[in-house]
């Protein structure tokens, strides 16, 4: 499948906007994953040409990102935190709440396509432990509890 | 004046101000002021204030800013970067200070930039401080449109994920498009930077400390501090506290009265032992309490302030796991460049977890204490991310011989306890 003509639109004004093509790189992955929600191997040519750069240097540069997605991902992204302020506080017990009600591990995404879980930290919520970032807007969440780990997953869409 | 520059004008929800509310305030006089006055004069301002940079390191800001050379001698663009890729375990403070006070940000990048003689300043904001990067670029819009940048271009980059972007050649890497790896210095930034020109990189908090400098004078900043040290610092408590939180205060605060305000230590209620600065400090105990929590003094109590983010342990939580936590993160956020940091960090993580699982035998300890004694000298990798990651496990097998001895076998004895 060809970049659609609205992403090709942006890639080229992201580059005149830069100046030089190398320093586009990651903010063309990142309109791209907005666009599409994540990168796939098929899109690293296309943005590399528009771009003008080659497909190994942005293929570098995607590969290196943990925040890049390379794999489809549900439409909601759970970065659970792993980090030791949230493990005092709990961690671990959310995390396999979260694991059985899902249904997933760790990089995994629910069959319906909803949820993908992620183990992350820190996600600067320390003071929030245990704490996750989900969704689009990469929204703080925490102190987590079994309830209002419920209420979070029933609102997102 | 007041004794809570940094956060004294915040709101408790973090809505950021508009311009005009924070002009309302006093936003923008300091840099009115700055621009007035010389670049050198704003440079030995901020050097008599005795400012320490915030992120981590400790260095002197104005030493810093004084690497970069004269502009005559170095013709074209020249760079300050803030850097906000705030991600170290335990630190949230950044993030605080981007939301809630964007302005404050903006007004120090330009006094920064006013006195080293930058062309462009940009924000790197790493990618899950959403909020963060939407209202600085809001802001940013807005003293464009008033006038206030003048010639300078400012803008945020958000970044994409990476602990080790936050690693000031790394970031430098990470800015020109690349995978962010780490560069040999020296050269160092100010001399051969980004795209190869004149570079500063500061810490968002030491940034928003600049315009009070410029407003309030050197004198003032410094007698915020209880030591050598100026200025008050943002310090935050995490863990095993009743009220987790951000507490600015006096520079050279005690772990004491910082874990007072953050409510007294819960489980048990009886402190084990904390890190003073994030994950990559080491752990210090009860008998560092009084200790005044600067650069200064945290080195000599054998640790570093790092973040000033404290993570706090009581005795029912076990800092082996802790560690554990803290080599998984490492190894994970390693960029794998140098063997000692992409094999050790992963072992290290994978030995301290057998020994809470009660897999771990003598030999695996032998082991544990070989990468901490080979790894943690500088110079062994090309960054401070494993020798920073080193701190933990070397104290934790210093400080706790005994409670390592009692996993082997059975695994953590205070499994379930706290």
């Amino acid at each position: 499948m060809t970049l659609p003509p609205v992403l090709q639109a942006q890639l080229r004004d992201l580059v005149a906007h830069e100046g030089n093509p190398r320093a586009a790189m990651l903010e063309s992955l990142r309109l791209v994953q907005a666009a599409e929600g994540w990168v796939s191997d098929d899109r690293i040519p296309q943005i590399a040409a528009e771009l003008g750069v080659t497909p190994a240097e942005l293929d570098a540069t995607a590969s290196f990102y943990s925040l890049i997605f390379r794999r489809p991902v549900g439409r909601t992204v759970i970065l659970l935190c792993d980090g030791a302020s949230c493990g005092l506080n709990g961690a671990d017990a959310i995390r396999d709440a979260l694991m059985s009600r899902l249904g997933i591990g760790y990089g995994q995404t629910t069959p319906d396509g909803r949820f993908t879980l992620i183990n992350s930290a820190c996600v600067g919520g320390c003071d929030r432990a245990p704490a996750a970032v989900i969704g689009p807007d990469r929204t703080l969440v925490g102190p987590l509890t079994a309830d209002t780990l419920n209420a979070v997953l029933e609102e997102a869409p | 004046m007041t004794d809570l520059p940094l956060t004294g004008r915040a709101r408790p929800d973090r809505t950021p101000h508009s311009l005009a509310e924070w002009r309302a305030l006093g936003g923008y006089d300091a840099v009115e002021r700055a621009f007035t006055i010389p670049p050198a004069q704003v440079l030995d301002a901020v050097d008599a204030a005795a400012l320490n940079g915030r992120g981590g390191a400790g260095f002197p800001a104005a030493r810093k800013w004084r690497f970069m050379p004269a502009p005559e001698t170095s013709p074209g663009p020249r760079y300050l970067i803030v850097n906000g890729d705030e991600m170290e375990p335990g630190a949230f403070k950044d993030r605080f200070l981007l939301e809630a006070l964007p302005h404050q940000v903006i007004e120090g990048a330009l006094i920064a930039a006013h006195a080293t003689h930058a062309t462009e300043i940009i924000v790197l904001i790493r990618d899950d401080y959403r909020a963060a990067i939407a209202g600085l670029t809001r802001a940013i819009a807005e003293a464009q449109a008033a006038g206030y940048l003048n010639a300078m271009t400012m803008r945020v980059h958000p970044s994409a994920g990476r602990y080790i972007v936050g690693e000031e050649t790394a970031l430098i890497a990470a800015l020109e498009g690349g995978r962010a790896m780490p560069r040999k210095r020296p050269p160092f930034p100010a001399q051969s930077g980004l795209w190869g020109r004149p570079t500063t990189v500061n810490n968002v908090e030491t940034i928003s400390l600049i315009p009070h400098i410029l407003a309030n004078g050197a004198q003032w900043f410094r007698a915020l501090s209880h030591t050598e040290e100026g200025g008050t610092k943002l310090y935050g408590v995490s863990g095993r506290v009743r009220a987790p939180g951000l507490f600015e205060a006096a520079m050279g605060t005690t772990a004491r009265e910082l874990i007072d305000r953050a409510g007294g230590v819960s489980g048990s209620g009886r402190l084990l032992c904390f890190q003073p600065g994030g994950g990559a400090s080491a752990f210090l105990g009860p008998e560092h309490l009084d200790v005044p929590m600067d650069f200064g003094h945290m080195a000599k109590a054998g640790a570093m302030l790092g973040t000033g983010t404290l993570i706090v342990l009581d005795d029912t939580a076990c800092p082996v796991e802790v560690t554990a936590r803290h080599m998984a993160f490492y190894a994970r956020e390693s960029c794998g460049w140098c063997v000692p940091c992409r094999e050790g960090l992963p072992w290290a993580a994978r030995i301290l977890r057998a020994l809470e699982d009660g897999s771990a035998q003598p030999e695996d300890l032998a082991a544990l204490r070989d990468i901490a004694a080979e790894a943690s000298p500088r110079g062994r990798s090309f960054c401070d991310l494993m020798g920073g990651a080193m701190a933990p496990l070397a104290s934790l097998l210093a400080r706790f011989p005994d409670l390592i001895d009692a996993h082997l076998h059975r695994g953590c004895p205070l499994k379930g306890a706290g």
